[in-house]
């Protein structure tokens, strides 16, 4: 096979590979920027779209008004009615995906060479032409229903909800992106057509594409794709402040183990310490078995099933979050012991042991990501939501590797704050109250 | 660490209904391996049994390393379930050289990550690592096949997660109790009616002695499979085997696997459950099938197929008859499992929309299957699902991890390389004749467990 998509060990550390992913810069003759990887030794290809803004440009009335237009796009476009675009699809043996998120609305697409005319066609058609059917609207709504009935008695959803309602208030971060029973009910079809023009609109458009084709041919496919969309959508929100303060807030839930989601401000994608706090977030709570909320409330004392943090930055607020599990009778200790750590750690930092192997680990693990084209799209894209550069996976290591042990302690204590750390417990927790503002 | 239970998709409306089907592994609708992709995949045996198999993909210098050990909850003493994902939990502590929490450590100070996960079928231990770490992560995986050391302590921790990984996976979800159930009643003398996870009651009792015998019956080299995919050469491959793997005796106390088999099922089941916290109700069928033989593998094509033709998206008869020709269902979908030591199930799920009764549901759901023998299927259907296959040949490609746990997968089930290799060619020669016959000889009343998943005894009208 043939190598576009290359990588090579190198020697800066003895064990460490680097994905040198070569990314193409790619702007079509009607101007629409994308980044390429070539990779010619299989006949398909991943394209990945992003539109930022997502589902914080619904209205206020008619909250989960993007995520059902989103839903919608495949359900009849142009001349086809939903089950002939999902046939057509089918005979195409390609796979389309909308998603619609808190920050932007996505399309992955994965389709044969011998088919991209034809499938770009179809997409072509679902991005600019949707009908919003009626029979469809009320298809998809009563699915959209459906899953908020479910999530009603969801304590993990129970938990999400209402961290974010203290942490945003009435930002749209402050709701769930799906609306609510009687938002959803109340959308018509105006409405899906306004947020239609609003989110899929060319100012805000971010496009990566991975596998069989050139730069050339992609500018042709790009402009026959999405010239006839908007050229501005509506307007983003103002990035919010995150309003929570230190507490415990019970959610009363009648069922076994509690649920637990903790958190506090976080740091933005573009501070200048974000990868120092990502080490740092690695050594206290980022995944694997060594981070210390693991051993210590997993391994050390077996009170749950898994434990973990992370830094979350959004496009409009930064937030901190971690979350646990454990039996209603004894997920007081494991919300100490978090507490604990959290305290100890924004005190005293990280031992130099405990940064290398997380460098190591970081560094090591980095290009294991980069696996498959569609992964690698999505990656691509999203690095370009973050104004990342297009030589950053190759300086990432780097930027990991010059993390100093000062750099984990001065974070550290200005990330990490135990006295706002704010616990969402939903169940029937032993020996815990919801704290009084 | 974990075991997987698989998310039904509801297809092309971008976000997932939150149903838990009780597949042990993640089920991929037409699990079919590309004739390409073959020629990048190397098989042997070493000199003491254990099998190995290679799959090349040079496109980056990174290595996937399994050992999968047919061994999993079906094969548990009566009495001890969870005993098999206990001891998967439990692999990850002390050996004679190696300190508990050591082997995770030592795979993260390399840049690797690994896991593990446990079936009904199989047990299995895997790392991603940059190429060059091979060679330590089959020294370690090779040590802790036959030199795991436990202390009292381990055993009482441990049991303690695992406990809240049921909480967590089952007893914290209605759904998940709901299909423990429904497994339970369809199966009335196998294993695959016990949870992966292990019976709360039993989980509660496990000791150190049944987590060494279960080890000492399973984890050796001639019960085990050896799947390396990636940046690698048959040749290294072979030769580290024999050094770390090699070395190890085989165990001639292995025996071959012998498991109770399902009488013929002679009664339809039916069961409801009900749950305060269930938000949305929904019926779920399933009927007793045939799973993919040694060298026999007709019956479970025509079945993936009735699966897709069924329950397989927007375009299936399901959802064309429930969720568009009437507003019954906001969901419907049909799974097969094919990969499988024994008897399989065949299920139906569908999930009606507010006004309709689940009886109401579950009548629309049979009278879809009569259509399908009155009708028949179309060539034009066919054609559309068999040009799918050939694609996803192609897009395997893209993917030698997934090639890797499908190898693995069925090798732990009781098939062969040449089964692996043969199976696409046996999905295109599928005819509307064999699903219609398979259909007709799987979807049975009597041989059926139909559940209701309900809120309380009032929804249940």
């Amino acid at each position: 096979m043939k190598l576009i998509v290359t990588a090579f060990v190198v020697c800066l550390l003895p064990l460490q590979v680097l994905a040198g992913v070569d990314i193409k810069p790619v702007r079509s003759a009607g101007g629409i920027d994308a980044w390429l990887v070539e990779d010619h030794s299989i006949p398909f290809m991943a394209l990945e779209l992003r539109f930022r803004g997502g589902t914080t440009l619904d209205d206020e009335g008619t909250r989960g008004a993007v995520n059902l237009m989103t839903g919608l796009l495949d359900e009849g476009a142009g001349d086809l009615d939903s089950q002939s675009y999902a046939r057509a699809l089918e005979d195409l043996a390609a796979s389309i995906s909308f998603d619609a998120s808190d920050d932007d609305v996505s399309v992955s697409a994965r389709f044969l060479s011998e088919n991209r005319k034809d499938v770009l066609d179809l997409l072509r058609l679902a991005l600019i032409e949707p009908r919003f059917d009626q029979d469809a609207i009320e298809r998809v709504r009563a699915q959209i229903l459906s899953g908020l009935r479910s999530d009603a008695t969801d304590p993990d959803v129970i938990a999400g909800n209402t961290f974010s309602k203290l942490a945003y208030g009435s930002h749209p971060y402050g709701s769930s992106g799906d609306g609510t029973l009687d938002s959803v009910s109340g959308i018509n079809r105006d409405a899906l057509v306004a947020v239609h023009r609003a989110a899929l609109s060319r100012d805000r458009l971010y496009v990566g594409a991975v596998g069989d084709i050139t730069a050339d041919e992609l500018g042709v496919l790009l402009d026959r794709l999405l010239s006839d969309l908007p050229k501005e959508g509506g307007p983003i929100p103002e990035p919010v402040e995150v309003l929570i303060s230190g507490g415990v807030t019970v959610v009363p839930f009648d069922t076994p183990q509690s649920v637990v989601l903790f958190g506090h401000e976080g740091i933005d994608r573009d501070d200048p310490d974000f990868i120092a706090a990502f080490v740092m977030n690695h050594i206290l709570g980022g995944g694997g078995f060594e981070s210390r909320l693991m051993q210590e409330v997993r391994e050390k004392r077996g009170l749950t099933y898994g434990v973990y943090s992370y830094l979350l930055p959004k496009d409009l607020a930064a937030v901190y979050l971690g979350s646990v599990a454990s039996t209603n009778d004894r997920v007081a200790e494991a919300v100490d012991v978090i507490r604990d750590e959290w305290k100890k750690f924004a005190e005293a930092g990280a031992t130099l042991e405990e940064l290398e192997a997380a460098k190591t680990y970081l560094t090591g693990a980095y290009p294991l990501r980069f696996d498959g084209h569609g992964r690698i799209a999505s990656i691509m894209t999203g690095m370009q939501m973050q104004g990342l550069a297009l030589d950053y996976i190759n300086v990432r290591n780097d930027l990991v590797n010059a993390v100093s042990l000062d750099d984990i302690r001065r974070v550290a204590k200005r990330v990490l704050d135990p006295e706002r750390l704010h616990f969402v417990i939903v169940g029937q927790p032993d020996g815990l109250e919801s704290t009084k503002d | 660490m974990l075991h997987v239970t698989i998310e039904i998709v509801a297809r092309g409306y971008g976000r997932v209904i939150r149903l838990m089907v009780a597949f042990g592994l993640w089920c991929i609708p037409l699990g079919v391996m590309a004739q390409s992709i073959d020629d990048s995949v190397t098989s042997f045996d070493l000199e003491n049994g254990m099998k190995v198999v290679v799959i090349e993909d040079h496109r980056v210098p990174v290595v996937q390393h399994m050992v999968w050990y047919p061994a999993g909850a079906a094969d548990e003493p009566v009495g001890s379930s969870g005993i098999a994902h206990f001891l998967e939990h439990l692999m990850f502590k002390a050996t004679d050289t190696l300190a508990a929490g050591e082997f995770s450590k030592v795979v993260a100070a390399n840049g690797g990550s690994d896991n593990a996960f446990t079936s009904w079928d199989y047990t299995a231990y895997f790392q991603r690592v940059a190429a060059d770490r091979l060679d330590l992560m089959m020294r370690m995986e090779a040590d802790r096949m036959r030199n795991l050391r436990l202390t009292d302590d381990d055993i009482v921790t441990e049991r303690q997660v695992i406990i809240e990984e049921r909480n967590q996976r089952t007893e914290n979800n209605p759904n998940a109790l709901f299909n423990e159930q429904m497994n339970a009643a369809q199966y009335l003398n196998h294993g695959y009616g016990i949870p992966i996870i292990g019976w709360l009651h039993e989980m509660a009792e496990l000791e150190m002695t049944d987590v060494y015998s279960f080890y000492r019956a399973h984890y050796a080299p001639n019960n085990a499979i050896l799947v390396v995919s990636g940046d690698v050469e048959p040749d290294q491959v072979r030769q580290l085997a024999n050094q770390y793997y090699g070395t190890i005796p085989s165990d001639t106390k292995i025996a071959k696997r012998v498991r109770p088999q399902e009488p013929p099922q002679r009664a339809e089941r039916r069961l409801i459950f009900r749950d305060p916290r269930v938000g949305q109700p929904y019926v779920s069928r399933s009927y007793i099938a045939p799973e993919r033989d040694r060298g026999n593998q007709q019956q479970a094509a025509a079945l993936t197929f009735l699966a897709e033709v069924l329950g397989g998206g927007k375009t299936s008869l399901l959802a064309e008859e429930l969720q568009f020709n009437s507003e019954i269902a906001v969901y419907a979908g049909a799974f097969y499992r094919g990969v499988s030591e024994d008897d399989t199930t065949f299920d139906i799920v569908v999930v009606p929309t507010p006004d309709v009764s689940l009886q109401e549901a579950e009548d629309a759901m049979d009278t879809v299957i009569e259509q399908l023998f009155e009708t028949g299927i179309g060539v034009e259907r066919l054609d559309r699902i068999k040009r799918q296959v050939r694609a996803s040949e192609i897009y395997a490609r893209d993917n030698a991890e997934g090639v890797a746990r499908r190898y693995g997968a069925a090798l732990a089930s009781g098939l062969t390389v040449a089964d692996v290799q043969a199976w696409p060619d046996i999905l295109h020669s599928v005819t509307e004749e064999q699903i219609l016959e398979v259909a007709r000889s799987v979807l049975r009343h009597d041989a059926s467990v139909t559940g209701w998943l309900v809120q309380s005894a009032e929804t249940a009208e």
